[in-house]
């Protein structure tokens, strides 16, 4: 008796050990680079990079490109996702499928792809270029493709929040004499509302880190298309300690989405 | 008068059921789980649809597949509380009431002084300004009550009305269910599991089986049937003597 429980508290205290070792060395791993580039500047050197053109230049508009794809995404996604969720299609399976598809298309791919529909001599871009315009190496060429790569984030999202949602309040709604429509803005939307905020959260931190399909489809053009990642990798070839800032930055704005969608949304869940 | 003969093919069976119900009248409905009772109660408020039949309400056609009339949810002034209340959790107790006159357009000082005189009704005037979300299953039930009884419904569905309560608190609300239908004189549907609440709350009984009502009559004549179902029902044992 005495020898099995000692076996087994001995096989606990391996346990235990074995996941504090598993755990150090995970967070050591993710926490190590983060320190090391904040450690290769000082908070001069960082000051003094901020006033560079090329940074902030690069900082506006990354921030102006990734809000206006939260919120396109948001716009075209919310109601998508409400269909997928609540109703049945023919086709609806395939429909998730392909929302799902950016999510493991290599980003320099989807680039290239959109490169071919929306360039000049591309499906959708050759229409527009009978009337003059252009599209791909544009800021729009940026924010389309962030919207391509960051939907899948916030439809994900929307869609099992209304999934996980009781059918009996829309019911309800629907008994006491509210349409649809109302229905949606006043019953279902209050409810869902932390799902989406975290859904929009993520696609607006996925949109602000996307670099391959931006590089591929907008090219790398300062205050233009060059937005924070293209420049962290154009700087890193002649300045590093700007290419450090524009990293220090981008690791900040990513902590505090994260820091929102832990902390924040916690008490909401 | 409420007056139904509604056809639909539910998962294992096809409901038919053909009744009526007075003005200021109970119909109770009892029956096994998943006899269609509560499937009933959707067909009726307008959540899923019949296939074929006819509903009226007085002299209000509210469904008819001969002429092709589907008055919609939202327009049919049915007053549905849920068995889980459906009560809104981000609204208060007087929000949730008022959201059926709100969306009638209703004015505001009309909505405040409905709203009020069905809060004080249920007693619920004190949770006025709580949230759906902290109310107890009590609270709930009866703010579910108010919410459908404040829009002055033409027919009142209760599903499961008083399963949440403690057994003093369901007594006072079947007295109280009972003389609010009286007094409002309008029909009343109640879908329930307790033979309490079928013989204090019903004018009359409905018994399902399969999506069909078998037994329809005054509690009395439906204890004397001799249904199989109706005795476990009534006295919680098969027709065979109870063993000791």
């Amino acid at each position: 008796m005495e020898g099995k429980r000692f076996i087994r508290n001995r096989k606990n205290l391996l346990l235990s050990i074995g996941g504090g070792v598993l755990i150090t060395l995970l967070i050591v791993f993710i926490v190590t680079p983060i320190i090391s580039l904040l450690f290769r500047t000082t908070p001069e050197q960082f000051l003094a990079s901020l006033s560079n053109p090329v940074v902030w230049n690069a900082v506006v508009l990354s921030l102006i490109t990734a809000s206006t794809a939260t919120i396109i995404i948001i716009g075209v996604g919310t109601p998508v996702a409400w269909i997928n969720a609540r109703h049945r299609y023919p086709g609806r399976e395939l429909v998730d499928t392909l929302i799902d598809l950016p999510l493991v298309l290599p980003p320099t791919v989807a680039g290239l792809a959109l490169l071919m529909a929306f360039g000049r001599m591309g499906l959708i871009g050759g229409f527009f270029y009978g009337f003059g315009i252009s599209i791909a190496f544009t800021t729009l060429a940026v924010v389309i493709a962030q919207i391509f790569v960051s939907l899948p984030f916030y439809i994900r999202q929307a869609r099992s929040s209304f999934e996980e949602l009781d059918t009996m309040y829309e019911n309800a709604a629907r008994s006491l004499g509210s349409t649809p429509l109302p229905t949606f803005f006043t019953v279902i939307m209050p409810l869902v509302k932390y799902g989406l905020i975290s859904g929009a959260i993520m696609s607006f931190a996925r949109a602000l880190g996307e670099f391959g399909a931006t590089i591929m489809f907008a090219g790398n053009y300062q205050g233009r298309t060059q937005t924070m990642p293209l420049a962290i990798y154009t700087t890193m070839q002649g300045d590093l300690d700007l290419s450090i800032t524009l990293s220090i930055i981008l690791i900040i704005i990513s902590f505090i989405v994260i820091a929102l969608v832990k902390f924040k949304l916690k008490g909401h869940a | 008068m409420l007056e139904v003969a509604i056809h639909r093919r539910l998962r294992d069976f096809t409901l038919e059921a053909e009744f009526c119900v007075r003005k200021g009248e109970t119909f109770v409905l009892i029956g096994e789980n998943g006899a269609g009772k509560s499937s009933l109660l959707f067909l009726l408020s307008g959540l899923l649809c019949p296939e074929s039949g006819h509903i009226s309400l007085g002299e209000r056609v509210i469904y008819d597949s001969g002429n092709g009339i589907d008055v919609r949810i939202e327009e049919r002034d049915i007053g549905f509380v849920f068995q889980n209340y459906a009560i809104f959790p981000h609204l208060t107790v007087f929000e949730n009431v008022a959201f059926g006159l709100r969306r009638r357009k209703v004015s505001p000082a009309e909505i405040r002084s409905r709203v009020e005189e069905n809060l004080a009704l249920l007693a619920l005037e004190s949770l006025s300004s709580v949230r759906g979300d902290q109310l107890s299953g009590g609270e709930r039930q009866r703010t579910a009550l108010a919410r459908a009884l404040v829009i002055a419904p033409a027919l009142l569905l209760l599903d499961e009305p008083v399963s949440a309560l403690d057994a003093v608190a369901q007594d006072r609300m079947r007295s109280e269910l009972h003389t609010y239908v009286r007094k409002t004189n309008i029909p009343c549907i109640a879908v329930t599991h307790s033979f309490r609440d079928a013989l204090s709350l019903g004018d009359r009984i409905g018994v399902m089986e399969r999506g069909k009502i078998v037994h329809n009559g005054t509690p009395e004549e439906v204890m004397g049937s001799g249904n199989e179902f109706l005795h476990q029902f009534f006295f919680g044992c098969r027709q065979e003597p109870c063993q000791p």
